[in-house]
């Protein structure tokens, strides 16, 4: 079979259709966010969408440059990149500019650099780099600390930028990990523990006991594959239930609801040891390790959200979850955000007609909500083309991933495709009150040279990576 | 090929499921639910309220009595204050720095995103000064209004005032929306429809700095506000302002009515206030400390506080038993104060007939008479159930006024409350004896006396009395407002008998030293109320001239002594300039006692020991 080294021949046109497609959507979409009668044309370079005009042709240039790059240096150089973007993250703490808070940005002149944005490619390389090693294994304890070092120094580094919202970004490397052999498990237990950080947040402590119980009377079953000792275990508890509660009335103790489950858990507890020593059950000793876990966690986490975090991110929080709603206050940027895009209807509003966003009632419009503008002026049929472009980019990505022979290319091109992922996902979901507002721009849409810049290197590189996937990289 | 290579379908899995749940969501608030729609228009549409300027009022002479200065509001809208140079701005608008803090953290706890009002009312002369500076603080706006001026500090009772409109004004009318001016009492309250005008209502798109950026669906909703009506008020203003200084340091009223016509000449209420001190920044101050003043000068006692009318009475006693037909060529004997069961206080000749008893104010005469009127049926109720209807019909015990605000009834003993008292069947005229010389539980309003006597003036009608005679229409026109006319027909020759009496009253009666006038012949009637709180209360009616009468006049002064003390003397000095012009040398000395004379600070001292 004949291959040829031209990259240009080789180059994925689809994904850079897409890319062209989106870069030039989001154009559009800023300047109808910033659009006024009184304003000149679309070229004006006074205005957001003029400088984004240049930020995007600058970015083209940006990624010819990384095609023209030989694809052996992205490999070679992966840890001096990673070394290089450290050092300047910690730079960034020194001699930083403070913007809103966060002091993450270089200043040289006119231009404004983040190191944050280098950081989600830089890591990557490196990720990519020691996971490919060929004495790397995945599964034994040392490559996890290894693993888990590489991302939280960046991240550290950024949260100390005050920008946690870019930090959590790095968590998105589990999905590469478990696509390179992470036992399923880590995911399920990242999961499970995700979900009980929200439920611990919205059931009051009585409810989510109640829950624990039941999940673990069901695990029990389903790890001892039987229906009938759960049934009975939870007939068991709730006749326990009965009981103290009949006790406590006899003796008006006047017990709250909580306190006499908490006693009921506990004698259930008991006869469930005395029970397992005597039949010689092991799976009653990791049902209840599990359960001594949740309630753990669940404790914790309580201890974590009132006390280690800021108020502002318990404000978001609390905003999505329902469990304070303060439309003017708190609330103000996502309630705004949802009537932009709720008021967009089945065809929206038509270009430049949106009056939510054009007399900027949406805070942070061409940056963080620049997908209000999608939502309020093409409507649910523009809003679902536009995320259908980006599952389509997301699941080309995965494709051509999977058909790299090198292992280097395929782990890179997982995580372009799960740090783009994040950031659509977090970004559309805190638009429509899905997820708590962490300020994290929308791939090639926001407004901002840093961000398009950094996503069409992440996205370039890969392509370089995949325009010479026939040769051997390492 | 690698094991792990099937695990991309869970990331394409987790990838398209994170897409389904977002579309989910979106199909959800951008098509199913609706509400989000309507947030979006109350967001961009602002409703713009233009505020037409309120009527004016003149007096019956075309004199301004009150008239509109453009006033202006500052607005704030705290998301959009940046830091400012505080103390320039308290120094340009005048307030404390303390009291503008306050203002902005009211205003930023009503909404972070509408603007409130911080400072009401500012001058026109404020205004300009903060016109120029107001580019150094965003956030702050400013609003034009009108605000009630008074050319001369008179009539506060009779005009009213104006304020913001309450919850209950706002439920009871759709017209009213929060921010809106209403009268709140007198003829701005009377009139509130035709001196109000109509808001003009227009809706604008705005940004979210609540920046116009243009009309909504090029103003096809929009209405024209629409001025309001000016009012020509039956008062005259110079008579008004003299009856005010005749009260100064009393309390009490003067009512004066054009007999013929009904209309008000003169509506006088002491203690009063300056009208202009509703007005203005200082606005809520100046009530508050009216609201507490012991002497209540809010209180329009000329309609609003009843009194017993005592020997004024006499003539409505007088004028029943003439229609009942049982005092004509009749003569009663009065024994002075040994006269049973009531004493009479004057001497006298005796016996005597009508019109000497009214000149003498005999107190015998008009018991016998009112028994007699009560007698003349078969039982003590039918004739106190005839006797009240008659008072009533009179105008007296019930409210009477064609166009007044907070008019108050008074009160007729009815059977119903004697029986209650003393059982039915268990009084007769003797029991409620007092009724015939206005004592008792006989409660009238000022304003009730004054048109007791334009109905002798008229000699058997009046007209509901009234407060405004006109209305300008847009096209210039005057809508002349009519008002009911009850009649009472007794017989001219029985009103020129009372009419006699009363003459004689002035002429040389009970008011002969205090009431007379050069050329003019004074019809009047005075009345001492005894007054167990205190010093007795002066009363005095009249009505000048006899023949064709142009002025009917009730005088009350509260704790006056005597009717010939107070009441009488300022009876007379208002007729004799309504219908002289000036007061006769002669008279003067009058007129300085009643202006300087000071019954209220007298009370205080009295209540301190």
């Amino acid at each position: 079979m004949k291959t040829t080294n031209n990259i240009w021949f080789n180059l994925d046109w689809a994904t850079v259709v897409l890319y062209l497609i989106l870069v030039i959507l989001g154009w559009i979409n800023i300047y109808a966010a910033v659009y006024s009668e009184e304003h000149q044309s679309i070229m004006d370079m006074g205005q957001k969408y003029g400088k984004q005009l240049i930020w995007i042709i600058a970015g083209v240039v940006l990624a010819i440059m990384v095609l023209s790059v030989d694809s052996k240096f992205y490999a070679a150089f992966a840890y001096h990149i990673y070394a290089a973007t450290i050092l300047l993250l910690i730079a960034v703490l020194f001699l930083g500019k403070e913007v809103n808070g966060a002091r993450a940005w270089f200043e040289f002149g006119n231009i404004a650099l983040q190191p944050a944005e280098l950081g989600k490619f830089a890591t990557n390389l490196a990720l990519a780099k020691c996971i490919s090693q060929y004495d790397f294994k995945i599964q034994k304890m040392r490559s996890y600390i290894i693993l888990i070092a590489l991302i939280l120094l960046p991240s550290i580094l950024i949260i100390m930028q005050n920008d946690t919202g870019s930090a959590l970004v790095f968590a998105v490397f589990v999905f590469v990990f478990y696509r390179e052999g992470l036992n399923g498990m880590v995911l399920f237990w990242g999961f499970a523990a995700a979900a009980l950080f929200i439920l611990s947040l919205v059931l009051d402590q009585f409810k989510l006991l109640l829950f624990l119980l039941s999940i673990s009377v069901a695990a029990y079953g389903v790890l001892r594959q039987n229906v009938k000792e759960p049934l009975i275990g939870f007939l068991a508890i709730i006749a326990m239930l009965g009981l103290t509660w009949i006790t406590d009335s006899l003796f008006s103790l006047d017990g709250t609801p909580l306190e006499l489950l908490m006693i009921t858990c506990t004698i259930a507890t008991v006869l469930f040891i005395v029970y397992g020593i005597l039949r010689r059950i092991g799976e009653v000793w990791r049902i209840l390790l599990f359960f001594i876990f949740a309630i753990g966690i669940s404790m914790s986490v309580n201890y974590f959200y009132k006390n280690v975090m800021a108020p502002h991110q318990r404000d978001r929080i609390d905003q999505v979850l329902g469990i304070k709603i303060d439309k003017l206050g708190k609330g103000y940027n996502v309630n705004q955000s949802k009537i932009a895009i709720g008021s967009g209807g089945v065809l929206g509003k038509g270009f430049l007609k949106g009056t939510q966003t054009k007399y900027n009632f949406v805070p942070e419009q061409s940056t963080d909500f620049i997908f209000c503008t999608v939502g309020e002026e093409w409507g649910f049929i523009g809003a679902t083309a536009v995320l259908g472009l980006f599952l389509l980019l997301l699941i080309r990505i995965i494709t051509i991933s999977e058909r790299q022979r090198s292992q280097f290319s395929r782990v890179y091109g997982y995580g372009v495709a799960c740090i783009l992922f994040f950031h659509i996902a977090i970004n559309i979901s805190m638009t429509i009150g899905l997820a708590p507002v962490i300020g994290i721009p929308l791939p090639f849409f926001s407004y901002g040279g840093s961000s398009l810049w950094s996503f069409t290197i992440l996205l370039f590189i890969f392509l370089r990576l995949d325009a010479s996937r026939t040769e051997n990289l390492m | 090929m690698d094991v792990f290579s099937k695990r991309k379908y869970l990331v394409i899995g987790l990838f398209s499921l994170t897409a389904l749940i977002i579309l989910v969501r979106l199909f959800y608030i951008q098509v199913v639910d609706s509400s989000y729609k309507i947030s979006a228009a109350t967001n961009v549409l602002r409703r713009e309220i233009n505020y037409p300027a309120r009527g004016v009022i003149f007096d019956r002479n075309g004199k301004l009595m009150v008239f509109n200065q453009a006033a202006y509001d500052v607005l704030v809208t705290p998301r959009e204050i940046k830091a400012f140079d505080t103390l320039a701005f308290c120094s340009i608008v005048g307030v404390e720095k303390e009291e503008l803090v306050n203002e902005l953290i009211k205003a930023k706890n009503f909404s972070r995103y509408k603007p409130s009002p911080i400072i009401k009312q500012l001058s026109s002369q404020t205004y300009a000064v903060l016109q120029e500076q107001l580019f150094k603080y965003p956030g702050f706006y400013i609003q034009a209004r009108t605000l009630r001026q008074y050319p001369a500090k008179i009539a506060a009772h009779v005009l009213g005032y104006v304020g913001e409109v309450d919850q209950k004004a706002i439920d009871a009318n759709k017209y009213y929306e929060n921010g809106d001016y209403i009268g709140r009492s007198g003829i701005e309250r009377a009139y509130e429809d035709e001196l109000r005008g109509v808001k003009g209502i227009s809706y604008k798109m705005v940004d979210v700095h609540q920046m116009v950026k243009g009309s909504f669906e090029q103003g096809r909703l929009d209405t024209a506000a629409i001025i309001g009506k000016n009012l020509v008020s039956t008062l005259n203003a110079d008579l008004q302002g003299y009856g005010e200084r005749l009260l100064s340091g009393k309390v009490g009223s003067i009512v004066a009515i054009e007999p013929s016509t009904g209309e008000i000449l003169v509506l006088a209420s002491s203690p009063t206030f300056d009208p202009g001190l509703f007005v203005g920044r200082e606005r809520s101050r100046n009530y508050s400390k009216l609201l507490n003043d012991p002497n209540k000068p809010m209180l329009n006692r000329a309609i609003t506080s009843s009194y017993p009318p005592g020997s004024t009475f006499k003539i409505a006693n007088a004028l029943i038993g003439l229609q009942d037909g049982v005092l004509q060529n009749v003569r009663y004997s009065c024994n002075g104060p040994a006269s049973a069961p009531i004493k009479c206080t004057h001497n006298h000749e005796t016996p005597l007939g009508l019109i000497s008893a009214i000149r003498e104010s005999c107190n015998s005469y008009f018991w016998q008479a009112f028994k007699s009127e009560i007698n003349h049926f078969s039982t003590p109720a039918e004739g106190l159930e005839a006797f009240r209807n008659s008072l009533l019909e009179m105008g007296l015990g019930r409210k009477i006024g064609g166009d007044l605000y907070s008019e108050t009834s008074g009160n007729i003993p009815s059977v119903s409350y004697y029986d209650k008292y003393f059982g039915s069947g268990g009084w007769n005229s003797l029991t409620i004896r007092s009724l015939s010389i206005g004592q008792g539980e006989l409660l009238v309003t000022p304003l009730q006396l004054s048109n007791m006597v334009t109905l002798i003036a008229n000699r058997g009608y009046y007209i509901s009395p009234h407060l405004v005679r006109s209305i300008q229409e847009y096209d210039g026109t005057q809508d002349t407002l009519k008002f009911e006319k009850h009649t009472i027909d007794a017989g001219r020759d029985n009103y020129e008998m009372i009419a006699q009496g009363m003459e004689e009253v002035v002429e040389s009666g009970t008011a002969r030293a205090s009431a007379k006038i050069d050329s003019v012949i004074i019809c009047g009637k005075t009345g001492t109320i005894q007054n167990p709180h205190g010093e007795a209360h002066s009363a005095f009616v009249a009505f000048a001239p006899r023949i064709n009468p142009k002025i009917a006049i009730a005088v009350y002064i509260e704790n006056g002594v005597w009717g010939a003390r107070y009441a009488a003397p300022i009876a007379s000095l208002i007729i004799e300039k309504y219908l002289k012009g000036r007061i006769a040398p002669g008279r003067q000395h009058f007129e300085d006692a009643m202006i300087n004379s000071d019954l209220i600070s007298t009370m205080k001292l009295e209540g301190g020991d």
